[in-house]
């Protein structure tokens, strides 16, 4: 094997050709990316013909309901993209690994990702303990950080990780939207919170407790858990004791499905507000069915209020929701046609937007800067990016879904933005549809 | 007291030697290797050395000492929240992090070797469980000063200047841990050569006639449990340095079964055998894990295919090579001697004896 050494001096040197050369075409005019010409091994991970991106995923154990279905269906889409033509010719190689969401296992996988398999950026890695455990190392490394699929804000802090960008609202955002709901269509009911006791749900009951006020809810009423093999029952009934009208639930969806278990045990039927991770409806109705041995199922999720920054997955006359259907009848017909693999094609199609953005040969360096300074509209997505050269947030904003008795889900009221401490303001934006062969 | 001294000196200075000499051969063969290989195998190099100080923590408790812990995973937890810790608001050099971590896992050792004293086999094994379990619940419960269950980061140690800025951070590491883990493997290697090791033999083989003997019983197995223990902590704090963070999931139950495992597949009782197993260790794994997902099989069993295939090389180890690979190298040694010439004792060309009994430490 080659020694390290001499593989970076001459990588580091290829860099820097190329780098020098993008500066000379700079400076004799050329205004935009450098698109033409020949495809050149101008990063790692980048070789004539093809981009090998990798992430570590939770393919099995507790988060990997719903959630391991969002990497395959990142896969589904750049199969398509490659049968399509790829970006400038270039196929797109995922590889993904199993974590098993557990961060020690996350640490070793991504070096593996990173010195082994000699990825150009990591895509869509999952999870925020488990990110967490690897976001200082992918920086160290510079290599590009894309698209967390986790909504903590932690991934949006530029001057610490100038290479790591955030994908979905962060839950601040959603728990200040949801918490607006509440305010205009549940007003004078009695609120309390059922959370996750990390970055996730405490990033959420912040957004919360912006909007309502610390003070409404009483310590009582704000009932946690930690992932684990752990039972619920004793939140459940305390907010049940409490007098709890509305539960806010910023809980994965093993945890949602125990914890609308343990209310219908008890006879206890709040409004149940359910942060967007948490309440997939295939997910859910898939746990409570195995759950309670097949006892109840998705009847539980009528009347849940929750939110969405994509197009609903049921929706069949929206334009993006077809093509992604049909792309996944076609490559991945195993898998349940649902939000988490909805979620896998859109942040697939944005990393394709994204490289199509950064020109025909990005470096590493090149491939932020450009996501710093193009928006990526034109994608799936009912709000805009946040990207800025000062700000690595993802989607801005939620529009809130309700679920009907039937498990079909609607959106109602506009489509709000916001930030962590500013206002939440209406977005007026209009939809975008997708290019006819569904490629950027 | 002098003649027992000079006895003493007699016995311990040419295995002294002989064990410097080995490490210092070693050490030699094993930096020229971390020269030649790529980061991610040096990456994987170090954990082959971190695994090899806990394993040989554990095989000089369960397999010279006999007391089976199954909680080790969870000492190894207590040395890498120490260097966590240590780090968290402190800048210190490896050496006085690791020997921190070493201190405060030996204290814990101690404490709890008294209670292991006092039990045996099947209960002994219980108490070391609930070690395992219970341990890491109390990173998730003391979020504040432990971090919860995304743990608390733990910030690389940069190579030195002189080794030059292109000096990469995976081979220091290494280098780190392999120096950790031969000082440890020279360190157990005289206990073992010394009288207090014949203690400990003494005590697993017969405790009432170790006592006899006139063993204090109780103290060596609390001893046994504090070397067991402070190796763990070292291997602990190893492991944060190499994973970059310490998190309770790192630290479960699977990690205290896979030391077993090591010692187990490898030879108990052997330091050698803690070696082989702990290259089994690493390098097993990376192809399971792969199997699990690619495997097309419901999460429910998929979760549960590495440490099925733990529990079935366990098994097959056991079958084909009840003393490990250890064992089974040393039989293949003494095969070749009978095959060709140079038969220790029996003098019987192309014989072997495969119902031999195991052989030694």
């Amino acid at each position: 094997m080659k020694s390290r050494i001499n593989g970076s001096a001459s990588g580091m040197r290829g860099i820097a050709i190329v780098c020098l050369t993008g500066l000379l075409l700079a400076a004799c005019g050329t205004s935009t990316a450098n698109n033409s010409g020949t495809n050149t091994a101008s990063a790692p991970g980048i070789t004539a013909t093809d981009i090998t991106i990798g992430s570590t995923q939770p393919l099995t154990g507790r988060a990997a309901p719903g959630y391991s279905e969002i990497a395959p269906a990142s896969n589904a889409y750049f199969v398509y993209l490659n049968q399509h033509g790829g970006v400038y010719g270039r196929k797109i190689l995922y590889e993904y690994a199993d974590d098993g969401y557990n961060p020690t296992n996350t640490a070793s996988l991504t070096r593996k990702l990173i010195l082994e398999t000699k990825v150009f950026a990591m895509f869509s890695a999952l999870g925020t303990p488990t990110h967490l455990s690897v976001i200082d190392y992918i920086n160290s490394e510079k290599v590009p950080d894309v698209f967390v699929s986790s909504g903590c804000n932690c991934w949006n802090n530029v001057s610490k990780y100038p290479y790591t960008f955030g994908f979905q609202p962060d839950y601040t955002i959603e728990g200040k939207i949801l918490a607006q709901y509440i305010q205009q269509n549940l007003n004078g009911k009695k609120v309390g919170y059922f959370y996750q006791n990390d970055e996730f749900g405490l990033d959420g009951v912040k957004g919360l407790d912006a909007q309502l006020g610390a003070s409404s809810v009483p310590s009582g009423s704000r009932q946690y858990y930690s992932p684990g093999p752990t039972s619920v029952a004793s939140q459940i009934s305390a907010l049940q004791a409490a007098g709890v009208q509305v539960v806010v639930s910023f809980s994965i969806p093993a945890y949602t499905a125990l914890a609308l278990l343990a209310a219908a045990k008890y006879g206890y039927h709040p409004t149940w507000v359910v942060s967007n991770v948490g309440s997939d409806i295939t997910t859910l109705t898939g746990l409570l069915k195995q759950f309670s041995q097949g006892a109840v199922g998705g009847q539980l999720l009528g009347g849940m209020v929750t939110d969405t920054y994509l197009p609903l997955v049921g929706d069949s006359s929206n334009a993006w929701i077809t093509l992604f259907k049909r792309i996944h009848d076609q490559i991945i017909p195993g898998l349940p046609w649902d939000g988490n693999v909805l979620y896998g094609m859109v942040q697939a199609y944005t990393m394709a937007q994204a490289l199509k953005a950064a020109g025909r040969n990005p470096t590493r360096a090149s491939f932020v800067k450009t996501l710093e300074s193009t928006k990526l509209s034109g994608g799936p997505g009912l709000v805009p990016f946040g990207y800025a050269s000062d700000n690595h947030l993802g989607y801005l904003g939620v529009q809130v879904a309700i679920i009907a008795a039937d498990g079909t889900e609607s959106t109602t009221g506009p489509v709000y933005t916001s930030s962590d401490s500013g206002p939440i303001s209406q977005y007026s934006g209009s939809a975008s549809s997708p290019p006819t062969n569904g490629i950027p | 007291m002098l003649i027992a001294n000079v006895h003493l000196a007699r016995i311990v200075r040419p295995t002294l030697n002989r064990h410097l000499l080995l490490a210092l051969g070693a050490a030699v063969v094993l930096v020229a290797i971390s020269e030649q290989i790529g980061a991610y195998d040096d990456y994987n190099l170090t954990a082959v050395a971190i695994f090899a100080v806990a394993a040989a923590g554990l095989t000089l408790l369960t397999g010279l000492n006999g007391q089976l812990s199954l909680g080790h995973g969870a000492l190894m937890a207590v040395g890498a929240y120490t260097a966590s810790l240590l780090l968290k608001d402190h800048q210190l050099p490896v050496v006085v992090v690791l020997l921190l971590a070493v201190l405060t896992t030996g204290i814990v050792g101690i404490i709890f070797g008294y209670a292991a004293a006092r039990l045996r086999g099947p209960y002994l094994a219980g108490a070391t469980l609930s070690l395992a379990v219970a341990l890491p619940q109390i990173a998730t419960r003391y979020k504040n000063i432990f971090g919860g269950d995304a743990g608390l980061s733990v910030p690389a140690s940069a190579p030195p200047a002189w080794l030059g800025a292109d000096f990469p951070p995976e081979r220091w590491l290494a280098w780190i841990a392999l120096a950790a883990a031969l000082v440890t493997m020279v360190l157990l290697g005289n206990v073992l050569h010394s009288s207090v090791g014949r203690s400990f033999i003494a005590v697993r083989d017969n405790e009432a006639a170790a006592a006899l003997a006139g063993i204090d019983v109780a103290r060596t197995q609390v001893l046994a449990f504090v070397i067991s223990a402070s190796c763990a902590g070292l291997a602990g704090a190893l492991f944060g340095y190499w994973s970059g963070v310490t998190a309770p999931a790192g630290f479960g139950l699977g990690l205290s079964l896979q030391l077993i495992t090591a010692i187990v597949i490898g030879g108990l009782g052997s330091l050698a055998g803690a070696v082989w197993g702990s290259i089994v260790l690493v390098f097993v794994p990376s192809l399971t894990s792969g199997m699990a997902s690619s495997l097309n099989v419901p999460s429910s069993v998929a979760n549960n295919v590495p440490l099925a295939i733990y529990g079935a090389t366990l098994v097959i180890a056991m079958l084909v090579a009840p003393h490990g690979i250890q064992g089974a190298l040393k039989r293949l040694l003494a095969l070749a001697r009978a095959r060709w010439g140079h038969s220790p004792a029996s003098g019987k060309k192309g014989v072997m004896d495969w119902d031999d009994p195991a052989p030694g430490p």
